[in-house]
């Protein structure tokens, strides 16, 4: 009873510790401080190096416009297309798809964007020479665009069935149904009605999960590295440049870069909730105006076609990956490989086995640490009545909002110092801090959601509260908890950087190896490293799936859910 | 004398919010009597069934006792008060079948996988369900929810029942089917009943005192 | 905030000398004894699957012989490996470090030899170093004109090949300035890894070679020179040749191999490298089309080493120097320079080799994208680090923050 009591701290400060540690370990160079390189003194040096760098203004502007447009587009589209489609077939189509989707890692879904829409991309082939009339690629600047357009449409390919997943998620609590059916009998199109009845209820839900994907799209390194300019980078991704500079006296001014982009991050964050104050007044005002239809036809077109879009470009880029691991020889304009062969599964599949062992290890382990932290805190809310305050949510998606790269490299070096071998363990704990809070969010939703009166009704049976949890609670709530465990496995196989700096290198994930062997650019090492990532992170989502269904196929309350 | 504190007492029952009092009662209901307490919605009445039943939210104080039987079961949690509950919806366990929700009340008592067995086929039989035990208790009909969710809250045998608005979800022939049914039952039992309703139909129907919250 | 005061009683920590008994590599016996059972942490670059197979295959022999197993790390940036050893120093972690052997030259050498982040001298000392041509090839002990000083051992030969795509370009530039008024004629077919790849710096050294009367100077550090005078002429090139190349200069390949899908795909027609033999494996495992030839420029073209180094505070030195000396034997070197394998140049002499060892070299055969080293023509040493640093920051200041 007593060990439940302290779940909550104890999630808490396995979550958060790290991050105020990590952001006292990027402080401190910041300021200067950095003994190893002779810095003991406190002085604004490191700010005033990096103001001096002539990127400085562009990289801050596209950390800001990618991330912003990047959350923009993937909400907007989301929204668009729940009001059109809510409770239709095409939802339920898309919903199955969500799993495999969340299951591709950005890099990889950036990787397969990247060969889709580059002027040699798989588009550009489809359509050579006999459309464009081109027989060699054009030199047209798609991808890398200095605006970023090309990153920001590989964020929104990714953030859309996440977006999707946590409003999908909020839903049920919104009531959509009644409300819509209200809407519509006063007159409202479907499309207005959700927007006016349903949409203020779900955004507030899913409120903080836009915020995590607005904070990861002005901070995300991998993405940007594939898709986004490099004249100069966005903030992040110098950062990490310098980081890694031969030149070690720029650690002082990468700290520096890292603090700017932590407080990039809670400007945009402030700025956002302006937004959402301002659009707040304007939608109540626009719902009070009565009016009863906006071009329903043609936004349920545009949500449907948008949302299909995003999909369809990360099944695609993700299929002409695959195609590249088996491909020969495959030049322009070919719109298929000469020569179809398993060499480069031969030649390198092997030493994919040993990582991806250790991904399944890593990611296993540390998902079933935060599912049994979740539920503990989410039990141990429902048995002592605590009600989560706002700030602790906040809290929980700390490190979900705080750039990786302001506190991982304070964390490997307090890791160091705390003389935590760089093992497998570290590693494990290191991925904890990212796997809960998504846990937490995937998870909380539907137990919360929960009629608890099947817990009173249970009481009243004689059942203590042991019982209902395990005998009642549980299983009625086996798929969000398998949906969360899912979303878990997924995002610890998707982790680069913490799995770097904690392991030392040492411990090598698919994910480690995918973006070592990615450097060097062969698309059929990319795309077989790409696939074997997927498959990591699908295993998770099938079993989500169809644990349930087998376990729960003769009863109908549960498999609808 | 003990007699006179046969059944569900509430003594001096006072919960409260931040200070503000919300729910005042002092009641007796002896076994196999009906107390229906009235009141329109937001009047405190799950409140009083919540306080009774121990499942209480922080943030509400409650002072006084309820007794059960004569013996103070204030302090209890809710799974040792032996105080069942039925709500407007059945809240049947979708993942377990007809004959497991029943099962799952069941005492520990009946020992034995045969005996718990015959127990549970004799009580489908009660309510005609015989051999609906292994229905999946979202294909019943609704009286049929409403029938299996009683007997499941009877076997687990309570000393007192709680009714929070069992009947208004069903409609018209059904619920004097089933009100009728809830109340035989309690009564053959000499279960004291506590009604909490906003239908002038049900308290009637229960026949017994009618207090109404304000 | 109390990490502070714990970096800086880190800081005097550091100072003090490990108490740790280091291998004397003088002694060979003992090291082989202690290397026996060690796992070696070779932290290396993982983005060639050539390299990648080549420290597989060195891996397992070394296994087998000496019993010392090899794990390799791959790196995405040589950075990383650095930062890691200063994370290290930095938490007063002086040993049992994360790494035991790292492939490095250049900058990051420089970088690490002047923080004393690594251990040694001990590459002299190795028995396969008697073999080692320090005469004929002097960068084998000059990384970038910093003496190694035994803090390194040299593995592999490299020096700047140019290669293109003979089905589209069948003459390729034979200079500088012949690229500058092809890459006008014919726009965006031209480019290089984005510094501070070490690729792209190296472009801008080798054009700076073709340029200046006295290229002693490049064997100075910038700040003893006339800098800004000596690299004039090379950012006047730079300005003219930026707007003709590929994406009109405003976007680049990240690394060097990027440059092969490029070329596969058609996207350019010339391409730099570091590797005389890299067109070769390249098309022998189908990255690149068999149309493919490698050329150098007049004049000469820069050559280096490449380098393993041990870390101050490694855990296997014993196996990390036994895995050294292996890379340096005859064995190693001619299958590194194998071009079906590696193609890399080999740091021996090869007339001091015993004639069964040099047996393995005479029986190699050129790819056919792959020069013979009398076509590779005269090496030019690569000018001290700092010119390589300074070039790189100049050139991200003017044309890496364009847009």
């Amino acid at each position: 009873m007593r060990a439940l009591r302290a779940a909550p701290g104890l999630t808490l400060a396995l979550m958060l510790g790290p991050v105020a540690a990590g952001l006292i370990g990027t402080l401190a160079p910041a300021l200067g401080v950095f003994p190893a390189l002779g810095g003991t003194r406190l002085s604004l040096a490191p700010f005033a190096a990096l103001a001096a760098w002539p990127g400085l203004g562009r990289a801050v502007f596209l950390s800001l416009f990618t991330g912003v447009a990047a959350t923009l587009i993937s909400l907007g589209i989301v929204t668009l297309f729940a009001a059109g489609w809510q409770g239709t077939r095409a939802m339920a189509g898309i919903e199955r798809a969500l799993a495999p989707l969340l299951a591709v890692p950005h890099a990889a879904a950036a990787f397969g964007l990247a060969f889709l829409i580059a002027p040699s991309g798989w588009i550009a082939r489809a359509l050579s020479p006999w459309a464009t009339g081109w027989t060699r690629p054009a030199d047209l600047l798609i991808v890398q665009d200095p605006w970023g357009l090309a990153m920001v449409a590989g964020l929104v390919i990714k953030e859309v069935p996440f977006v999707l997943l946590m409003l999908l998620a909020a839903l049920p609590q919104a009531r959509p149904g009644p409300r819509l059916r209200i809407a519509r009998a006063l007159g409202y199109g479907r499309v207005t009605g959700w927007l006016k009845a349903v949409f203020p209820a779900v955004y507030a839900q899913i409120r903080l999960p836009v915020y995590a994907v607005l904070a990861y799209s002005m901070s995300v390194v991998d993405v940007a590295i594939i898709l986004g300019p490099n004249t100069p980078p966005p903030l992040a991704v110098q950062v990490v440049r310098w980081m890694s500079d031969p030149d070690l006296s720029l650690r002082f001014q990468a700290a520096a870069g890292a603090v700017v982009q932590l407080a990039l991050v809670a400007i945009a964050l402030a700025g956002w909730r302006l937004g959402e104050i301002a659009i707040g007044t304007l939608g109540r005002r626009w719902a009070e105006g009565g009016a009863r239809r906006h071009g329903e036809g043609a936004a349920r077109g545009a949500g449907l076609a948008l949302a299909g879009l995003a999909a369809g470009a990360v099944v695609a880029g993700l299929a002409g990956l695959g195609l590249w691991s088996v491909a020969g020889l495959w030049g322009f304009p070919e719109a298929l490989p000469d020569t179809v062969s398993l060499k480069s599964w031969a030649r390198h599949g092997p030493a994919l086995i040993a990582p991806a062992r250790e991904t399944l290890l890593i990611a296993g382990a540390a998902t079933a640490l935060a599912l049994a932290l979740v539920l503990a805190c989410l039990e141990a809310e429902h048995r002592f009545g605590l009600t989560p305050g706002a700030r602790s949510l906040w809290l929980l998606y700390l490190p979900l909002v705080v750039p990786q790269v302001a506190f991982l490299p304070g964390v490997q070096t307090l890791a160091l110092m705390g003389g935590a071998d760089m093992g497998r363990g570290a590693v494990i704990l290191g991925h904890l801090v990212f796997v809960l809070p998504y846990v937490f969010l995937t998870l909380a939703a539907p137990w919360r959601a929960w009629d608890a009166r099947h817990a009173t009704v249970a009481a009243a049976l004689g059942a203590g509260p042991g019982r209902v949890f395990w005998a009642v609670r549980m299983p009625m709530l086996l798929a969000p908890a398998l949906g969360a465990m899912a979303v878990g496995l997924a995002v610890s196989v998707g982790q680069y950087l913490p799995t770097l700096l904690i392991g030392a290198g040492r411990v090598q994930t698919l994910t480690t190896e995918a973006v070592a062997l990615a450097s060097g650019g062969d698309r059929r090492l990319i795309g077989l490293t790409a696939l074997a990532q997927t498959g990591a992170s699908v295993v998770g989502f099938a079993l989500a799936l169809a644990v349930p269904r087998i376990v729960w196929r003769r009863r109908r309350g549960l498999c609808g859910a | 004398m003990r007699g006179m504190s046969m059944g569900l007492q509430l003594a001096g029952l006072r919960i409260s919010r931040g200070g503000a009092a919300l729910v005042q009662l002092e009641a007796h209901v002896r076994p196999g009597e009906v107390l229906s307490v009235m009141g329109p919605s937001g009047v405190g009445k799950s409140t009083l069934l919540a306080a009774i039943m121990g499942t209480l939210a922080p943030g509400f104080t409650m002072t006084g006792q309820v007794r059960l039987d004569g013996r103070d079961i204030t302090a209890l949690p809710p799974e040792a008060r032996r105080v069942g509950i039925l709500y407007q919806e059945e809240l049947l366990f979708p993942h377990l079948s007809v004959g497991g929700n029943l099962a799952f009340a069941l005492p520990r008592s009946v020992r034995g996988r045969a005996a718990r067995r015959a127990r549970v086929a004799a009580a489908l039989a009660e309510i005609g369900l015989q051999g609906a035990e292994a229905r999946d208790p979202a294909t019943l009909s609704g009286g049929q929810k409403a029938r299996v969710a009683l007997m499941r809250m009877l076997l687990a045998e309570p000393r007192a029942l709680l009714l929070d608005e069992p009947f208004s979800r069903l409609d018209a022939a059904l619920r004097a089917q089933v009100r009728a049914v809830v109340f035989d039952r309690a009564r053959a039992k000499g279960l004291p009943v506590l009604l909490v309703t906003h239908d002038a139909a049900d308290a009637q129907a229960a026949g017994g005192d009618v207090v109404h919250l304000t | 905030m109390r990490a502070i005061p714990r970096l800086i009683a880190t800081l005097a920590l550091c100072s003090a000398t490990p108490a740790v008994a280091n291998p004397d590599p003088a002694d060979w016996p003992a090291v082989l004894d202690e290397a026996r059972g060690q796992t070696v942490y070779w932290n290396a670059w993982g983005g060639a699957s050539a390299t990648n197979d080549f420290i597989r295959w060195a891996g397992d022999v070394v296994k087998d012989r000496y019993g010392v197993n090899v794990v390799h790390v791959k790196l995405a940036d040589t950075g990383d490996a650095v930062s890691r050893v200063l994370a290290e120093k930095t938490a007063g972690k002086d040993t049992g470090g994360a790494i035991d052997l790292i492939w490095i030259n250049g900058a990051n050498f420089a970088a690490m030899k002047k923080n004393g982040l690594l251990f040694g001298p001990w590459a002299e000392d190795l028995p396969n170093w008697t073999y080692v041509d320090v005469e004929g090839k002097p960068a084998v002990t000059a990384d970038f004109t910093v003496p190694t000083e035994g803090l390194e051992a040299p593995w592999a030969m490299a020096q700047v090949v140019f290669y293109y795509d003979t089905a589209r370009l069948p003459e390729p530039p034979p200079s500088m300035s012949a690229l500058l008024d092809w890459a006008a004629r014919d726009p965006g077919r031209f480019t290089f890894p984005q510094p501070p790849d070490f690729l792209g710096a190296t472009f801008m050294k080798q054009a700076l070679y073709g340029m200046i009367a006295d290229p002693t100077v490049l064997q100075s550090p910038v700040d003893e020179v006339d800098y800004d005078a000596v690299t004039a002429p090379l950012w006047a090139f730079m300005d003219a040749l930026t707007p003709h190349l590929w994406r009109q200069g405003r976007a680049y390949p990240q690394t060097g191999p990027r440059q092969l899908q490029l070329m596969a795909d058609g996207e350019i027609d010339l391409a730099i490298s570091f590797s005389p033999g890299e067109a070769s494996a390249a098309i022998a495992n189908g990255q690149l089309p068999d149309t493919v030839r490698s050329y150098v420029m007049e004049g000469g073209t820069i050559g280096n080493a490449s380098f393993v180094a041990i870390p101050y505070n490694a855990t296997a030195k014993a196996g990390a120097m036994v895995l050294a000396d292996f890379l340096l034997s005859p064995e190693a070197q001619a299958r590194a320079q194998d071009p079906v394998v590696l193609g890399y140049g080999t740091v021996l002499a090869l007339d001091s080799l015993p004639p069964e060892d040099r047996a393995r070299f005479d029986a190699l055969e050129l790819g056919i994208a792959t020069l013979s080293p009398e076509a590779l023509g005269p090496t030019l040493p690569e000018p001290h680090p700092s010119w390589m640093t300074r070039i790189e920051a100049d050139w991200s200041a003017r044309y890496g923050v364009a847009d």
